[in-house]
């Protein structure tokens, strides 16, 4: 056991440092909107290749630990880091997304940044690390707690679309710039609602319970019947 | 019920995407809550002179299901299964304590026969064991011809129906005189399993029943345990736990004779409830 | 150094070889001389009127011993009757039933029987039934060599059933069978042959055994008629014949011996073809 032990770690690990990858890529992202850093941006872009190649390994490597027919504790940490490393491979390619704006927006006049973005920067990518601490301690009550922060980062995203629909009004000649703008929210809401995903599947590692989709009606694919498979 | 092979799209699937072809298969179906219990046990301890080897166990068991048996070397599973068919009163100095009810009748009552219970509850063992002396029909029906049965047109239908459920009858059909031993491993489990049935049980207790064989009969013993369960009430010991996950509804825990945990097999093997079970299905002890 | 110490010790390994050979030979000799000896004093009598004409009265040339020889059946079948239902079932109580403590008496008691010497084992039969029936009889010889038998038959009866994997009989039980049916006719039928090898080999004992007889059968010059009476059984014939002045008594005697050694020898070898094919079937 203390070899597949070892394995689980090493997956556990692998993890880490992917996420690590993405939570930089967004940093850099934003800083390059901030800064209007025409190569940051490009280095960004670059750089999401890496963190699509920890997906695909990822998932070979947790494919590879599922044959071996892991169950309980074990068999949910092998489909969670599946899950993670999923949301995780699409903050690479929102901050990416936000990597284009900032190279867009740095080749035209500068622009006053809404305040509101780098406040859902900072949200967002606070999700993320506590979602990831919350992975690392198995702590579900940090985890539980973040899920309902995603809101917080949507209020903001509606709030920057507002302002700069005014914007937009007042001074067409912005209107590129603020839709460049505008993407860059919408991205970094999608980040929030990543970070939020990596939450609820962190609280299904710790309690088994699958607190996804909750508040919408459940489609039963299961049978009730005892019996299973008629002929 | 016919379980189409894309699944129903009711919501797009957003980050899920369940691979096409690949259906979700009811294998544990959810306890209604008033199953019928088969075998019902309550406070059942089992002495060996001085020496407890089963402490107060309750158990439900449910009927017309598969429940498996798991847990470490030593922990009583195999003394709890041959308590159910009173197969300890043949070693000397046990005794049993507590209460075994095969649905309404008491196993241990004062003027019960274990020659009784044991038409009611058969048994199928880890080694297969074919009597050495005797053809494959002689064996399928030699516990109806030893309690009586002599009638040869009965025998004979007896022996067909047994051996179709066993999933044998069109390996052997032609040759039901040929002796028993001349059957390869699996297949000669799988004459075990007719002898059992021939009897017309209510219950099949199985005690690691594929532990002596190759993983194709295995396979072959696990579907057929899965059919079987729609007329009997399959009880079965595994040290192996992916077994007991792909073919149990229900899974009981023992660990040095106390019954740690019992549940659903889909729980027990996502998500115990003890840590205890949780080690063990993990492979962290035992 | 190394090589004189090599060339030592397989000159040590060849010496050993050669006198554990040599000992294991020895053993056969004894066996060789007798066949031999036998066969050569024996054969030149063994003719048609040995099996089928009695013994002929004293000082008359001619005769044979056919009495004898269908006196030792008569008398092995009484025993058979006698020794074979009490030994095996004596045997199946052992390896079956019983307590620890009462069935290691018992075996023990069998242990030490086998070990009387036959000629006590006619002196007590002599004192149980000669005695009260006030005449030898073939009835009493054939209960000596029945009581002979049965420690023996029980010994290897037990022996055998104790061979049958315990998986045998928790299948018969797990079925429903009651426990006497699967004994009987499970667990035994399965340890048949390794039964009927024990009670062949138990005749082939007993049908040499010439001290108790003396006591029981006592021997006749002509046909036994009824159980009463006393019988000639070929080891007694050869006895009274060996011992006698007459030549061609003497030469009887060594058909005779040569008749009961042949019959012991291929009761033997026959046992162990047959329990050669069981080995062989496979499983």
């Amino acid at each position: 056991m203390v070899h597949f032990e070892h394995e689980l770690t090493g997956l556990k690990n692998a993890l880490l440092t992917m996420a690590s990858h993405a939570e930089s890529a967004v940093k850099q992202a934003i800083d390059a909107v901030t800064n209007r850093d025409y190569d940051l941006a490009l280095r960004v872009r670059a750089g999401d290749s890496v963190i699509d190649h920890f997906e695909v390994e990822l998932d070979e490597l947790a494919i590879r630990l599922l044959a071996k027919a892991p169950l309980a504790g074990d068999l949910r940490l092998i489909a969670v880091t599946m899950k993670i490393s999923q949301n995780l491979e699409r903050v690479g390619d929102e901050a990416t997304k936000i990597a284009k704006r900032a190279r867009d927006l740095s080749q035209e006049p500068p622009l006053k940044l809404p305040p509101a973005i780098p406040q859902m920067a900072d949200l967002a990518l606070q999700m993320l690390r506590t979602a990831l601490d919350a992975f690392v301690s198995q702590d579900t009550a940090t985890a539980r707690a973040l899920i309902p922060k995603d809101k917080q980062v949507d209020a903001l995203n509606k709030e920057v679309h507002r302002q700069l629909a005014n914007q937009m009004i007042e001074d067409p000649e912005t209107i590129s710039r603020c839709l460049n703008f505008m993407v860059v929210a919408k991205s970094l809401e999608r980040i929030a609602d990543h970070a939020k995903n990596v939450a609820e599947e962190v609280v299904y590692l710790c309690e088994a319970e699958d607190i996804r989709h909750s508040g919408k009606t459940k489609a039963t694919l299961l049978s009730d019947e005892r019996g299973g498979h008629a002929e | 019920m016919i379980m189409s092979t894309e699944p129903e799209k009711l919501t797009p699937p957003k980050r899920d995407q369940i691979a096409p072809g690949l259906t979700p298969q009811p294998r544990q179906p959810a306890r209604t809550g008033i199953a019928e219990a088969a075998i019902t046990v309550r406070e059942l301890s089992v002495f060996f002179g001085s020496n407890k080897v089963l402490k107060s166990v309750n158990l439900d068991v449910p009927a017309r299901a598969v429940t498996a048996i798991i847990g470490p070397s030593g922990c009583g599973k195999s003394t709890f299964l041959r308590t159910l068919n009173r197969m300890h009163d043949l070693v000397a100095g046990s005794r049993v304590e507590g209460q075994v009810r095969l649905f309404d009748q008491d196993i241990y009552g004062a003027r019960v026969e274990p020659v009784q219970i044991r038409r009611r509850i058969g048994m199928v063992f880890q080694k297969y064991n074919p009597f050495p002396t005797m053809s494959i029909a002689d064996n399928v029906t030699v516990g109806l011809r030893l309690n009586g049965l002599r009638k040869r047109s009965t025998l004979a239908e007896r022996t067909e129906q047994a051996l179709v459920m066993a999933a044998l009858w069109d390996e052997v059909k032609d040759r039901l005189n040929s002796p028993a031993v001349s059957l390869s491993g699996g297949q000669q489990q799988r004459l075990c399993i007719a002898r059992a049935l021939a009897v017309q049980p209510e219950v099949l207790l199985m005690d690691e029943p594929a532990s002596a064989l190759d993983p194709l009969a295995t396979a072959r013993i696990e579907d057929l345990i899965l059919e079987l369960k729609r007329d009997y009430t399959i009880i079965i010991v595994t040290h192996n736990m992916q077994q007991a996950a792909r073919i149990s509804d229900d899974t009981a825990f023992f660990y040095l004779g106390e019954l740690i945990e019992f549940g659903p097999t889909s729980k027990m093997f996502t998500s115990p409830s003890k840590k205890q079970t949780e080690d063990y299905v993990t492979g962290r002890f035992g | 150094m190394p090589t004189h110490n090599h060339t030592r010790r397989k000159l040590f390994n060849t010496v050993m070889q050669v006198l554990t050979c040599g000992c294991a030979l020895l053993v056969v000799v004894p066996l060789l001389l007798v066949f031999y000896h036998v066969v050569k004093s024996g054969i030149g009598s063994v003719n048609w009127s040995f099996f089928t004409a009695l013994p002929k009265p004293v000082g008359e040339s001619g005769g044979g011993m056919a009495n004898a020889i269908v006196g030792t059946f008569e008398l092995l079948a009484l025993a058979a009757l006698i020794g074979v239902p009490i030994g095996v079932l004596g045997g199946v109580y052992l390896s079956e039933y019983g307590s620890g403590q009462v069935n290691w008496f018992i075996r023990f008691g069998a242990d030490v029987l086998n070990g009387v010497p036959s000629i006590i084992w006619g002196m007590v039969v002599y004192a149980l039934v000669v005695v009260p029936m006030k005449r030898f009889s073939a009835l009493a010889g054939g209960i000596v060599l029945g009581m002979m038998m049965i420690p023996l038959i029980m010994r290897t009866t037990e022996e055998v059933l104790r061979l049958v994997p315990n998986g045998y009989r928790e299948a018969a039980l797990a079925l429903g069978i009651g426990r006497w049916r699967a004994i009987l006719q499970i667990i035994v039928r399965t340890a048949l042959k390794g039964i009927v090898t024990g009670v062949l080999l138990a005749l082939a004992r007993v049908a040499g055994e010439t001290a108790p007889l003396l006591f029981t059968a006592f021997g006749n010059r002509f046909w036994n008629h009824q159980l009463s009476d006393p019988i000639a059984a070929l080891p007694l014939q050869i006895f009274s014949y060996a011992i006698s002045p007459y030549e061609d008594w003497h030469r009887q005697a060594w058909a005779g011996a040569l008749v009961l050694l042949m019959f012991v020898a291929i009761v033997n070898v026959g046992v162990r073809v047959l329990t050669r094919d069981r080995f062989s079937q496979g499983s």
